[in-house]
């Protein structure tokens, strides 16, 4: 108990010291944003797990960027499980590191260890999902805005069929916080346009088997898919991916007859833009590590820092496709 | 006595007999009629919902629509429900399928993405790995007699975690002719899976009616201690009831990669061992082993099937598909249920009874309640 109160008083004043060190140095040198961002800093990250290709290359990513800035980054893969992000929020709190980055595998049950760091004067951010607690207990939250990815495919599926369009939708495991801001980012955008609409949605709970029979059933449910249905919105691109391959067993061109937009950005989407069996993706971007260790940064420098930074990829069209596939092989 | 109640019309009455007639045929032959009678039901139900969906064109050479969906959707679950089918009968249940299935299709696309083997090989390697896991799961049944629940539970985790070792945890897709052969084209106008799944189905029905086999695997579910005292091989039967399960469930597993043209460890099969232990419930067996029924438990994948790929096309908002399911689901088994079938003919006779002309001979009856206005 003794022992753990004076190393957080430790590193406490370690903290102070570098703060007054960063303001010596600020005051000593012209541009002080360089100097801030060429300390060595220790960082730690609790991840969730491996448990999808995304989530590999947001690790590998985030590591990455850790190694480019010099920083020592302490990685603790807690394998889906809660109980082991506490206990390494808890190793990195007593190592005394610069700042957390914690991908929460579940939204309830965090305050006490997010307390306890608050207390040690460690920044935590969270990336790439949030918790439920009360937001001075974490720096700042670094992920995309679901809404916004769906906002985006409707805004270019607009643009593209001049708002005319009858869309057949694929959304994501029912309940899941993807499915439901994806579904509502879209529809608010489709509501401005009097010609479009949404004429069948099921869900192909973000699988491959999944998009591929829904996708049969919406094509034997028309008489006339060709005409009928004008394109595919899928919340994600393995769906999107199955989907593809119902259509061409139909006897229908993917891209051509029906128009294809998905979120995500997996490699595979890419390889089917080159083929010209999809027209465009929302990458679901996997580099938080940049924004979350600026948001550290900025947090030392004693800047204010927003409560949600926004890290949303771009829209993919299929002109750059294979030079992304590559990139991501 | 004076008969105060109303007339009861002529058409009425044609009903009443024509239900009877029905109930008293299910009472007669109640395993074999029910699921033809909720297959049937929930069919003309669908087309009352979804017009054209009995519709089946001609596309391209082969059969196109909804029923054929049906049939080719239906084939996974037919498969693995065939293999758990005998093991129910041995009084055990197989768990792990779902995972024998991811692990099956893991091998398939990592072999022939990392190999030049040809295709007969890579599905041998594919069926084999079914094999070992059957044999797995049979040897900890029938050798070291941990219950079947727990045994196969063992491997439905760990099969998971094998598969996502196999691919690395990526979804692996490939190119193979021969595989998206068996996966998506038709022969004879139907699905070429159809074909295998329905050789599968004949091959194991002649081999369990034909034979003894069957037999003894219901005398081994029935009563184990009964059967080895006449002499049945108990241990060998249960053990190979286990690797019939495996290999059927890595066949499908084979078959739902040659699907997607890919292997997903975390989803492929994923809960398809529900499925299969309810198709053989609607088809009438006992989870207390000893009675199997082969061919109608094909009808209750069929029902299966067909609720789903209904809801899909019905336009139904997504939120109420389960609840939907499972409420037909439930209304299937309680027509099933002998409980409900012996209050509904209990009803039917005491009502007969109080009436007695009732159903004899309509023009009496209705006399009989004018005379009483």
């Amino acid at each position: 108990m003794i022992d753990r109160s004076i190393r957080q008083h430790l590193s406490w004043f370690d903290t102070l010291k570098q703060h007054l060190l960063t303001t010596v140095l600020c005051v000593a040198l012209p541009v002080c944003s360089v100097s801030a961002s060429a300390e060595s800093l220790t960082i730690g990250f609790s991840q969730i797990g491996s448990e999808s290709g995304w989530r590999t290359s947001e690790t590998e990513s985030i590591k990455a960027e850790a190694e480019r800035r010099g920083y020592n980054l302490k990685f603790s893969d807690a394998q889906q499980k809660q109980e082991n992000q506490i206990k390494a929020v808890r190793s990195f709190i007593a190592q005394g590191v610069d700042g957390i980055l914690l991908a929460p595998v579940v939204e309830t049950g965090w305050d006490q260890v997010l307390k306890e760091a608050k207390r040690a004067h460690i920044p935590v951010v969270l990336v790439d999902r949030g918790v439920d607690a009360n937001p001075d207990l974490y720096l700042t939250k670094v992920a995309s805005d679901f809404r916004e990815e769906g906002a985006l495919a409707a805004s270019w599926l607009a643009a593209k069929t001049n708002g005319k369009c009858n869309i057949v939708e694929l959304q994501g495991t029912v309940g899941s916080s993807a499915a439901i801001d994806r579904k509502a980012g879209f529809d608010a955008v489709i509501s401005n346009f009097p010609n479009m609409k949404i004429i069948r949605s099921q869900s192909g709970d973000f699988t491959r088997a999944g998009g591929k029979e829904v996708m049969e059933s919406f094509l034997k449910a028309e008489s006339n898919p060709k005409k009928d249905i004008c394109a595919l919105f899928s919340h994600n691109d393995d769906m999107a991916l199955g989907a593809i391959l119902a259509m061409k067993e139909a006897g229908i061109k993917p891209s051509k007859d029906i128009l294809v937009v998905s979120i995500d950005g997996v490699p595979d989407i890419f390889k089917a833009m080159m083929d010209g069996e999809s027209n465009a993706t929302i990458e679901l971007n996997p580099h938080l590590g940049a924004p979350a260790f600026d948001a550290i940064l900025a947090y030392r420098a004693g800047k204010t820092v927003p409560k949600w930074i926004k890290a949303n990829g771009p829209l993919y069209l299929p002109d750059t496709a294979a030079a992304e596939y590559n990139k991501r092989k | 006595m004076i008969d105060i109640r109303p007339p009861i019309k002529a058409t009425n009455m044609k009903k009443h007999h024509a239900l009877q007639h029905l109930l008293k045929r299910l009472q007669k032959q109640p395993k074999t009629l029910a699921p033809f009678v909720s297959l049937l039901l929930i069919l003309s139900v669908t087309a009352l919902i979804t017009p054209g969906f009995l519709e089946i064109k001609f596309v391209n050479g082969h059969l196109y629509g909804s029923l054929i969906d049906i049939l080719h959707r239906g084939t996974p679950t037919a498969l693995v429900a065939l293999g758990m089918a005998v093991v129910i009968g041995t009084r055990g249940i197989d768990l792990s399928v779902g995972a024998v299935i991811a692990i099956s299709g893991a091998v398939t696309a990592v072999l022939t993405v990392n190999t030049d083997w040809p295709v007969w090989i890579v599905i041998a390697c594919a069926l084999g790995s079914g094999l070992v896991c059957g044999l797995w799961n049979g040897l900890l049944v029938s050798i070291f007699n941990i219950q079947p629940i727990v045994a196969t539970l063992i491997l439905m985790v760990a099969g998971r975690g094998i598969a996502q070792m196999i691919t690395e945890g990526q979804i692996v897709t490939f190119h193979s002719t021969a595989l998206n052969a068996i996966g998506n084209e038709f022969f004879l106008a139907f699905p070429i899976r159809v074909w295998i799944a329905l050789g599968m189905i004949i091959l194991t029905i002649v081999v369990m009616r034909k034979t003894s086999l069957g037999l003894f695997i219901e005398a081994v579910g029935a009563n184990v201690r009964a059967s080895r005292l006449v002499g049945i091989e108990a241990r060998l039967l249960v053990l190979s009831a286990y690797i019939f399960s495996g290999f059927c469930a890595a066949l499908s597993g084979i078959i739902i990669a040659a699907d997607i043209r890919g292997a997903d460890a975390n989803n492929a099969g994923l809960w398809l061992e529900l499925d299969a232990i309810l198709a053989v419930v609607l088809a009438g067996a006992s989870l207390a082993g000893g009675r199997i029924y082969l061919g109608l438990t094909i009808i209750g994948v069929l029902i299966i099937q067909t609720l789903t790929t209904a809801i899909l096309t019905s336009g139904l908002p997504v939120q109420y598909n389960l609840v939907v399911k499972a409420t037909i689901i439930l209304a299937v088994l309680l027509i099933q249920s002998p409980t409900t079938r012996q209050w509904l003919s209990k009803r039917f006779q005491s009502k007969r009874r109080q009436n007695p002309k009732k159903g004899q001979n309509s023009t009496s009856s209705q006399n009989h309640g004018r005379a009483d206005q």
